[in-house]
């Protein structure tokens, strides 16, 4: 850590006289799919920009295809991503936690005390999970009721639960209500769980507590729970009374307006926001999230400042780690073409989820997007989810193609 | 705010009248909204890249009339597809062109600057 932060203080104190030539210094904050993605194509941008990303761990843990590895599916491993290919691109990756941001001076300040100027800002923080809106579901009671919604120790938590749970057992899921990261997530981790209990554990039975009415490629997942796991899921709506108004973690009790759940194992994925950074830069409004202009994805409330990834509120975008690289390549071009005062493109944008139901059964939802009435909206006509009705093959290759997809985007981005 | 706000064409003028001429302009002449750039493809190297080769194909050093070709069969309907019918759907002509050019640059010439 000290080594760490001493090399970071190096490269900001040297980068101005080293860089003799370099244009002007883009600083881009957080270092997942959307930030990474943006500094690499920084650095793929004219101008010779100064590319400075600011991250506090040394390594990034995926979270798409976690949900395999909380279903034994797939091992830790291959979620874990390091940061020296792209130094070797040239951004300076500084490992450190940014405090406050002022927007005035166009300066960040870093937990050491150091400091970065920049010309550009990039705030890429992804979320917070938000401890406290469910009564009951703090800190602790995340270590007891893993949410898995960042991945890393919480993924594995949760796998080990499973795997220590007792044939018979009720797995219990809370999802939140709309926005939040990875909207099919849930029900992708609901699917690759049955699997995981169908094979191992067939007497269980698994509960989706729901805080809203309706959910991502609901159809397509609902066909094939029916299908392949008969009936040991079970979604409860809003309506039906899944929303949870409180958790006891000691005795792993769920609580909606209808009843309470006493779980084997429950996970709860809490309601989320933009990340602290966010807050302490003033570009989340009163939602919590961050308003953005969809041309060049700068800050509607700070001017120098933008905002990509799951802390935007990007119209119609989902976030999504897809949505994210495609922000972030449009963002990095808007950035580089406000630097050379040139006026910046307007974005077409792409969003490809994959979700799997089973690991040989994968179902999509796509988008196109482009800039209309001050948000990104759907290009009508375009995108939808794959067809309710198709061939086990046609589910076989879309699984190979959400695989493809994470190495394609994972090397893209980190390798 | 220097460099900003200083977009030309519809959506400049559309911004500066406000929303609801903006969406009534947007709703007459769609196919004038915007102008194609080679930028338009950058999303499509969240799947098209040299890592994913066997599964999905990497476009780079394949001729852009294939990939014309492709896209507008996709969007047609004629070529059977999982996902790319419903991305083409979203692609004019004047955009296929723009993308099937910067997908098929040769290899090398992805990290070049996209912009002149």
């Amino acid at each position: 850590m000290l080594s760490g932060l001493a090399a970071a203080g190096a490269g900001v104190l040297a980068a101005p006289h080293v860089r003799a030539q370099a244009g002007a210094r883009i600083v881009v904050v957080g270092g997942g799919f959307a930030g990474a993605s943006c500094a690499r194509a920084l650095g793929r941008e004219a101008g010779n920009l100064a590319v400075t990303l600011v991250e506090p761990n040394a390594r990034y843990t995926a979270c798409p295809f976690s949900n395999a590895v909380i279903a034994g599916l797939r091992e830790m491993d291959g979620q874990n991503f390091g940061y020296e290919a792209l130094r070797r691109t040239g951004v300076d990756v500084v490992t450190a936690r940014v405090v406050a941001v002022d927007a005035e001076t166009r300066r960040v300040r870093l937990e050491d005390g150091a400091s970065l100027d920049y010309a550009r800002l990039v705030l890429a923080p992804g979320i917070d999970l938000d401890l406290g809106a469910i009564p009951g579901y703090d800190a602790a009671a995340a270590a007891v009721l893993p949410h898995a919604w960042k991945a890393g120790e919480q993924t594995l938590l949760l796998r080990r639960q499973l795997e220590a749970m007792a044939d018979g057992g009720l797995v219990v899921i809370a999802a939140p209500a709309n926005p939040f990261r990875c909207p099919p997530g849930p029900y992708e981790r609901a699917s690759l769980i049955a699997y995981y209990l169908k094979a191992r554990k067939p007497r269980s039975k698994l509960i989706i507590l729901d805080a809203k009415d309706a959910f991502s490629k609901q159809r397509l997942f609902e066909a094939a729970w029916t299908e392949l796991y008969g009936g040991l899921i079970e979604w409860v709506p809003l309506s039906g009374g899944g929303r949870l108004t409180a958790v006891d973690a000691a005795t792993r009790t769920l609580t909606t307006e209808f009843g309470s759940h006493r779980a084997a194992v429950a996970n709860v994925i809490p309601p989320q926001r933009a990340a602290a950074v966010a807050v302490a830069a003033g570009v989340a409004d009163r939602t919590g999230w961050c308003p953005i202009d969809p041309v060049t994805f700068e800050s509607r409330l700070r001017p120098g400042i933008h905002v990509i990834g799951d802390a935007a509120i990007a119209g119609a975008m989902p976030k999504s780690a897809f949505a994210a690289d495609a922000q972030a390549k449009a963002c990095a071009r808007a950035v580089a073409a406000l630097v050379r005062g040139r006026e910046p493109d307007e974005p077409k944008l792409i969003n490809t989820c994959y979700s799997l139901v089973a690991p040989d059964y994968g179902i999509s939802i796509a988008g196109v997007y482009q800039p209309r009435g001050g948000l990104l909206a759907e290009v009508e006509g375009a995108g939808g989810v794959s067809p309710i009705k198709a061939p086990p093959s046609f589910r076989a290759v879309e699984a190979t193609y959400a695989m493809a997809w994470f190495r394609t985007i994972t090397d893209g981005i980190f390798g | 705010m220097s460099g900003r706000t200083h977009r030309t064409g519809v959506a400049a003028r559309a911004s500066r009248r406000g929303l609801a001429v903006a969406a009534l302009l947007w709703a007459a002449v769609p196919a004038l909204a915007r102008t194609a750039h080679p930028g338009d493809a950058a999303a499509c190297g969240g799947c098209h890249a040299p890592a994913s080769a066997g599964e999905v194909p990497d476009l780079r050093g394949r001729p852009p009339a294939e990939v014309v070709a492709a896209m507008r069969a996709f969007r047609s309907g004629e070529r059977p597809a999982t996902v790319m019918d419903r991305i083409a759907k979203g692609y004019s002509d004047e955009e296929i062109r723009a993308i099937a050019a910067w997908v098929t640059a040769p290899p090398g010439e992805a990290e070049r600057p996209t912009q002149p």
